[in-house]
């Protein structure tokens, strides 16, 4: 079954496209790599399927139903989580809150909610994907408080939490030192292993071409080429993308 | 030790709040001077409004100045209904008049944010005032209405500055404890991060519109109670008294007591209340003196004078303050 379906996606700011038309599909339990060079358009791909964006034409499906242009929280609740490029956490929050909140708001009722007050089912999960990230002592430090590697940590447990269906990963080893990259890795295929279809963005080609069974190139915001890494990295509109084309 | 913790929570927050009910009811036990009565019960109704204003401002993140126009509405609702309705029936109406009124405004409004926001809601009490200015079929125009009886069940009468106060500070405790316990909730938490990163809130299932919603419709509610409760308190009302200015003065309360504490605005409330009361002997150096204090403990206190509490909290046990609410 397919996780995500992605038909003639369009994102045009005035006059400039940043996506032109693009097609792709991501079968469930796939971990997928989407590259391409600056301003090619993967993170206005994000943007655009996880609803921050509205489309400009296209049809984006989860599972098969679609969710084109629908809210962002309701994206969330139906099953799709992100991290982000730049980190988005809740600063002034401690790290349990903000793991808490990413799971609180796909359980129940909203008018539920307001008689939550003992959630020790969420809390132990909680502990237990920080003790995972082996970010657990930091469960009562400020997210502000934390280093950019713990923050990264943070921003994976907390789409980690929800145990969503499809994740979006933006840079997720970007600006992280080469022991936090492994580790970071290692979380990423496990999660893959559980079954958990990840779609990753990643400017590191060791990294995507290690961890993707399939990878999209946009360029311009055009998909430009699909295939295995090994395919992708013998693909000569790739390599032309990168290098530049000769004359 | 999980089960133990939260025992152990619990009976602090048992105590804190029994000692809370008792400091509420102490001025009844301890003041004889009906003045003093007076200004005590005037302080519950000012802390049950900046509560309702930290729900909105401290929590959620939305400036409002709505509050005065809220206060007028709930001190109208129970001035014009009072002589046709019980108290009992009246003071609760006046919530529920706030709260609908509340979700009406905040409906259109909640779409814009800081500044613009603040513009919106002020307009809004102006609008309230021009109505209770300009209606005078209905609310006896700047005249006002006069003779707002006190409460009584059967032949209990509450009309004595002490009876009075036990009503009030009982209608406070009850709306300070829904307040916790709100706050306390998941709900507290989603005003929390809609606060602090509310595009990223939105990412996370938060639903913006409704929780923004509901906190504009909680504080609204409370200042309605707040009106209903202060009419009866001075026994007449006219609309000069629910002019804009009074709610830069709730605005104040939270912002020297301390914006997104449970506490703080409760502390600003008592501030801004016996402050004036205080320096009364100065005469007509009185607001030259209060907008002095008031800067100086925003200048010293960013985090409102709760800070203060905060580092005598921690000189004494050597710990930080725990906070009241997540």
């Amino acid at each position: 079954m397919r996780a995500l379906e992605v038909d003639g996606l369009r994102k045009c700011f005035g006059g400039f496209a940043a996506l032109r038309g693009v097609d792709l599909h991501v079968d469930e339990g796939e971990l997928f790599g989407v590259i391409g060079p600056n301003g090619s358009g993967k993170t206005t791909f994000f943007n655009c399927v996880t609803g921050t964006l509205k489309c400009s034409a296209g049809k984006v499906a989860f599972k098969g139903r679609e969710i084109t242009n629908a809210a962002p929280d309701a994206i969330y609740r139906m099953g799709i989580g992100r991290t982000f490029q730049l980190i988005e956490l809740f600063p002034g929050m401690t790290v349990l809150e903000n793991m808490l909140l990413a799971l609180q708001e796909r359980q129940g009722s909203m008018l539920g909610r307001l008689f939550r007050i003992r959630e020790e089912t969420n809390e132990r999960q909680a502990l237990e994907l920080l003790e995972f990230l082996r970010i657990a002592h930091l469960q009562d430090e400020l997210a502000r408080n934390l280093s950019y590697g713990e923050q990264k940590l943070l921003d994976f447990g907390m789409v980690m939490m929800s145990n969503p269906g499809l994740i979006l990963l933006d840079e997720p080893t970007c600006g992280v030192e080469i022991q936090m990259r492994q580790q970071m890795m290692h979380h990423i295929k496990e999660l893959n292993k559980q079954g958990t279809t990840i779609i990753v963005i990643e400017h590191n080609m060791d990294v995507v071409m290690n961890l993707c069974t399939r990878i999209v190139v946009l360029d311009t915001g055009e998909k430009i080429a699909e295939g295995s890494p090994q395919e992708i990295q013998n693909n000569q509109k790739v390599i032309d993308a990168y290098f530049g084309a000769e004359e | 030790m999980a089960q133990a913790n939260h025992a152990m929570k619990l009976r602090s927050v048992l105590i804190g709040w029994a000692l809370a009910l008792l400091l509420l009811l102490l001025p009844v036990f301890v003041f004889k001077s009906q003045y003093l009565l007076y200004i005590s019960s005037l302080t519950c109704i000012y802390m049950i409004v900046a509560c309702g204003l930290n729900i909105v401002l401290g929590y959620a993140g939305q400036i409002s100045l709505a509050q005065a126009g809220f206060l007028g509405i709930g001190a109208y609702v129970c001035a014009l209904l009072g002589p046709t309705l019980s108290f009992w029936v009246v003071l609760p109406l006046a919530g529920l008049v706030c709260f609908v009124i509340g979700l009406g405004l905040g409906f259109p409004s909640l779409r814009v944010k800081t500044h613009f926001l603040a513009m919106v809601t002020l307009g809004f009490t102006v609008i309230v005032y021009l109505i209770l200015v300009n209606e005078e079929n209905w609310t006896g125009g700047p005249f006002g209405v006069f003779n707002i009886p006190r409460p009584k069940i059967g032949s209990l009468s509450f009309s004595s500055p002490a009876n009075y106060h036990i009503i009030v500070a009982l209608v406070t405790f009850i709306l300070l404890l829904l307040a916790f316990w709100g706050l306390n909730s998941q709900w507290g938490r989603a005003f929390k991060a809609i606060r602090e990163n509310e595009a990223r809130a939105e990412m996370l299932g938060v639903n913006l519109r409704n929780y923004k919603l509901m906190a504009f419709a909680i504080g609204s509610a409370f200042a309605g109670v707040g009106g209903a409760l202060i009419a009866p308190l001075f026994g007449y009302i006219d609309p000069t008294m629910f002019a804009l200015g009074f709610s830069f003065q709730f605005l104040l309360m939270v912002v020297v007591g301390g914006v997104g504490r449970f506490e703080g605005p409760l502390l600003g409330a008592m501030i801004v209340a016996i402050l004036p009361e205080m320096l009364r002997v100065t005469e007509k150096y009185f607001p030259v003196i209060f907008a002095l204090a008031a800067i100086l403990i925003m200048v010293f206190m960013p985090k409102g004078s709760v800070s203060a509490v905060d580092w005598a909290y921690k000189k004494i046990t050597g710990k930080e303050e725990p906070h009241l609410t997540k």
